[in-house]
């Protein structure tokens, strides 16, 4: 797999960081990580940058992640770039307006590498 | 598992939700900082000077909060972020609000029925011991104690309806 571009769209930072350092730690190369701390501005960073994927909380101040994903394809460098939830937030709603709004999948806060593995490398695996 | 409402008409307290919360609590630290609680035995709330809160609201109402020590919530914060406990600063507010909202998340998607029904607020951090808290609670807090590296963590889980 070649090294990925990812966006890590969190309003806690520790959470940020925590993101990164699974993805590193389930074997995924990373060549740049952009940051964001909620939906506006992690559409301001996809208008400048491209990315491999986005891994998005839901609950956040200004944009929420469900109203990001609605807002994302409004963005040309964002087209077909899948995004995955990463939340505390497991209602059944909550998922099927993900997945619906695009979502390509769904990760529950506390989550594990193994979660991690099964649930990004198939993405990225058909992208890269 | 009980839902929410088999509980409620229970009318115990939800005291049969304590071991949810306790699970909750240690499965968040085990998976998120690689840290297994132990139970404690102490009953003493002496330092505990950092109080991380998160509201729920809905089908259940009421407030989740993990207190401990200044010195705790550094090392929780240095083993999130993989680093050493002595050059953290300022995230030590935000790791305690992200554990705590967590432990939150976790405990309402253990109860069947609950996790649609229940939203959780952003998460609030205090810091100082010299308060006093009044909840509107109808219930008795539930409280699990538990410890890391000796060091105590009391989480509470007020219940308003």
């Amino acid at each position: 797999m070649n090294s990925v571009r990812a966006l890590i769209v969190d309003d806690s930072s520790v959470m940020r960081k925590i993101v990164e350092r699974s993805l590193n730690q389930a074997g995924i190369k990373l060549a740049k990580v952009f940051e964001a701390g909620n939906g506006a501005e992690a559409l301001a960073v996809l208008q400048e940058n491209k990315v491999d994927i986005v891994l998005c909380d839901i609950n956040m101040p200004v944009m929420d992640g469900l109203e990001f994903i609605k807002q994302l394809a409004s963005v040309e460098n964002a087209k077909g770039v899948p995004v995955v939830m990463i939340t505390t937030e497991g209602s059944e709603s909550h998922v099927v307006q993900a997945l619906s709004s695009g979502a390509r999948g769904y990760i529950r806060k506390p989550f594990t590498l193994e979660q991690i593995r099964e649930r990004v490398l198939p993405i990225l695996a058909g992208q890269t | 598992m009980k839902t929410a409402t088999e509980s409620s008409v229970a009318n115990d307290g939800h005291k049969d939700w304590i071991p949810l919360l306790d699970l909750a609590t240690r499965e968040v630290f085990q998976m998120m900082l690689g840290s297994q609680l132990k139970t404690s035995e102490t009953t003493a709330d002496i330092g505990l000077d950092i109080t991380s809160m998160v509201g729920l609201a809905g089908q259940l109402c009421g407030m989740l909060s993990l207190r401990c020590t200044q010195k705790l919530a550094a090392l929780m914060a240095s083993k999130m972020l993989g680093t050493d406990p002595g050059t953290i600063g300022p995230e030590i507010a935000d790791a305690c609000g992200e554990i705590c909202n967590m432990v939150a998340g976790n405990f309402k998607n253990k109860i069947s029925g609950l996790n649609d029904g229940c939203m959780l607020s952003v998460p609030t951090v205090v810091t100082g011991s010299d308060y006093q808290m009044r909840s509107l609670s109808d219930y008795p807090a539930l409280e699990v104690r538990l410890e890391l590296e000796e060091m105590p963590i009391v989480v509470s889980l007020e219940i308003h309806s």
